[in-house]
């Protein structure tokens, strides 16, 4: 079957808000392991890290706003509103506009959580963020499988370069997770640390 | 027996209430035999409410009861606000005692389970609660008996206020209030960040009503016997009696029942003499009963040292001790022999606070380790001169910026080891030390935390 | 009446945030903890202040209102 088939503008403008939403959000989930871990970007100070991690995060939600309603809009393909919320709510596509209703419902949690975030305790909001470790595979999956477009030149290029940056940086986090101290042995790893230093002189 | 229950000192027990203290006392004059509920009632009356709750809250506050868990918050004040907080708050009794070396807490709960359960039921009263909880250290026999008064009492009808046992975790922090809370929660005991004072509040959002296990002896004795009883013992400033652990020169310890305003000389046995012989850290040793002594720790591993010659003449009350830097706390009073090295001791206790350090707040678990690192070398041979300056510079940068005042109260007794052992600091650099017997001599835990359960 | 910056240190993980948008308020220790100032902020850096609450991830700092 070829990629373009019965063409709108509308049915383009969503494929295409579809893979910039994706780049943004991995590059949210990239910035958000830099944040974590105290990590820099070149030229730019410590703050603007966690700026640019929460700042992309909104314009991912404008373009994934964009997405789905022109998703919707479209009338070549009956998709539904409830969709998008509702998993596999859609005639068109049932389960692939599902993992994607499912992501969208992640991403909407952690959005709002984070805007209200001084009015919840820590742990719960610790608890909704790591969500989004399972909205990013799910907004991958949807890509691959809602259209043909996944399956060629730019836009394959695009989905691979997403998904190798994220494993990087979480391969990055969890080497460091590895080797972490738990916050009970903090003060024992310092002594030995001091001990072991000072022996030395 | 848990280790740390210790007896009357044979040289100061009197087999009866303590002399110069009115009526019965906290401890059972037979030293070592636990009361049950027939004997505690004919010891001390039946437990009366006289005018109520409102008479209670009358009596307290014009006995002047202050907490016996070391802070000395007015007691009135605190049962004041748990009882106009709503929702009615869980009274908690908090016989954790984290203090290696303070033993009256447990010693307490094993002789006089009785008068601590009646002061649950006080508090509780007072609070208008009908839930409490006794948080009491990891021990089988000790909980085992607690259950067996509380079951005793059920028996008997007379607790309105349902009482749970939790047990607390072995660790220094176990007892302090935002860990307890942690610990009701099922969480571990690890201290919380409270920005804001006034009654703790458990994860529910409900109120805790924490008063320290003495403290809720003291308030049914005052319920029986009234204010002016308690005022008989003690000072004007700070009445009544409370438990003080000694730790005296011969290496014994014991839990006494003392008058606050008492003289240290007295209670450790040291000669009076002519009195402090100079200023500083350079004072002689004072002879005692036990033998010579070097110095006088008060207040416990929170507390300070003080030069026994200046110890000699103060009184067990804070307006006499906090001029100088020190404390009454929970009363733990150690008379440092003459022939130990005070630096080792003090490096000793040092290592162990920063391992008991809950890891939460940067300073701390960053700044005590590195302290105690320092402190060893000072207590070592020929230290490197620049570890004085860094313990300084560390201590300034700990000291206030965590969460619970473990970080200030470890830096109090460490910046008045420095004073009082600054001679021995000086022989040291020269690669001596007058410390003969190389044998520890205060209690200080083998273990430290290593895992989340540690705390739990 | 004023407002005083406090870091919650359990919360705090040495990000460093708040010393970057508060220099004149906030340095970081040898270990990278923030010491903050124990005054009451000066009103022309109070938005400054709000900046630094606004940008710390583990939202461990906060403006209160002192008496």
């Amino acid at each position: 079957m070829t990629g373009i088939t019965g063409s709108t503008a509308l049915w383009y403008a969503s494929r295409a808000t579809g893979v910039v939403t994706l780049l943004l959000l991995t590059a949210v989930v990239v910035l958000g392991i830099l944040v974590n871990r105290q990590g820099r970007l070149p030229g730019l100070p410590g703050f603007a890290v966690t700026g640019l991690h929460r700042n992309v995060s909104l314009l991912a939600v404008a373009f994934l706003a964009i997405h789905v309603v022109t998703a919707i809009a479209d009338p070549y393909v009956t998709i539904g509103i409830a969709a998008t919320v509702l998993p596999f709510a859609s005639p068109y596509k049932p389960l692939w506009l599902g993992l994607g209703a499912i992501s969208l419902d992640l991403v909407a949690a952690l959005i709002l959580t984070s805007l209200a975030r001084g009015r919840m305790s820590r742990r719960a909001w610790r608890a909704i963020h790591w969500l989004g470790y399972a909205a990013w595979p799910l907004a991958v999956v949807h890509s691959i499988g809602s259209s043909a477009d996944a399956r060629n030149g730019l836009v394959l290029g695009v989905l691979v370069g997403c998904v190798l940056a994220t494993a990087a940086a979480l391969a990055w986090r969890l080497s460091h997770a590895a080797r972490e101290v738990p916050r009970a042995g903090r003060a024992a790893a310092a002594l030995s640390r001091m001990s072991a230093r000072k022996a030395g002189l | 027996m848990t280790d740390s229950l210790t007896l009357p000192h044979p040289a100061m027990a009197h087999g009866g209430p303590p002399s110069g203290l009115p009526g019965p006392g906290l401890l059972p004059g037979a030293g070592t035999v636990p009361v049950d509920l027939r004997a505690h009632l004919a010891m001390y009356g039946p437990l009366r409410t006289p005018g109520g709750r409102d008479g209670l809250l009358r009596e307290v506050a014009g006995a002047g009861l202050t907490g016996r868990g070391g802070a000395a918050f007015p007691v009135a004040r605190k049962l004041a606000a748990a009882a106009e907080a709503r929702p009615a708050p869980v009274v908690v009794g908090n016989g954790a005692e984290g203090e290696p070396a303070s033993s009256k807490d447990r010693s307490l709960l094993w002789l006089s389970p009785h008068l601590v359960l009646d002061g649950l039921q006080l508090a509780a009263g007072a609070a208008g609660s009908r839930s409490a909880v006794l948080y009491v250290p990891r021990n089988e026999r000790l909980h085992g008996r607690l259950a067996g008064a509380i079951a005793e009492r059920a028996a008997a009808g007379m607790d309105a206020a349902r009482v749970e046992l939790v047990t607390a975790p072995d660790r220094f922090l176990a007892g302090e209030e935002s860990a307890l809370v942690s610990r009701l929660a099922d969480r571990p005991a690890l201290p919380a960040y409270r920005p804001v004072r006034g009654l703790p509040r458990l994860a529910s959002g409900r109120p805790a009503l924490v008063q320290n296990v003495e403290t809720l002896a003291h308030l049914a004795l005052i319920a029986r016997y009234g204010a002016a009883w308690f005022r008989k013992a003690g000072t004007e400033a700070e009445p009544g009696t409370m438990l003080a652990t000694l730790h005296l020169a011969d290496g014994r310890t014991s839990v006494v029942e003392v008058p606050l305003g008492a003289g240290l000389a007295g209670l450790l046995g040291l000669d009076r003499g002519p009195g402090p012989a100079e200023a500083g850290a350079a004072g002689p040793d004072v002879p005692s009963a036990f033998g010579p002594v070097q110095a006088v720790l008060v207040g416990g591993y929170h507390g300070a040292w003080l030069p026994a010659a200046e110890a000699a003449a103060l009184p067990l009350a804070n307006a006499a001790l906090r001029p100088l830097g020190a404390l009454v706390g929970a009363g733990v009073l150690a008379a440092l022999p003459a022939d130990r090295c005070g630096l080792a001791e003090t490096a000793r206790v040092v290592r162990y606070l920063a391992l008991e350090s809950a890891g939460q707040c940067g300073p701390c678990f960053n700044g005590l380790p590195r302290i105690a690192a320092a402190v060893g070398h000072l207590a070592g041979p020929r230290p490197d001169p620049r570890a004085r300056a860094d313990l300084e510079r560390w201590a300034g940068l700990v000291a206030g910026r965590g969460a619970c005042h473990h970080p200030d109260g470890s830096v109090r007794f460490i910046r008045s080891a420095l004073r009082v052992f600054a001679a021995e600091a000086g022989l040291h650099e020269q690669g001596q030390c007058s410390g003969t017997d190389p044998r520890p001599f205060l209690p200080v835990p083998a273990t430290s935390p290593a895992t989340e359960e540690d705390w739990s | 009446m004023g407002k005083q910056l406090r870091v919650n240190p359990v919360a705090c993980a040495g990000h460093g945030a708040c010393a970057e948008l508060l220099p004149e308020l906030i340095v970081r220790d040898e270990w990278g903890y923030p010491i903050v100032a124990d005054q009451p902020v000066p009103r022309g850096l109070i938005r400054e202040a709000r900046r630094a609450v606004a940008g710390c991830p583990a939202l461990a700092l906060a403006l209160t209102r002192v008496a």
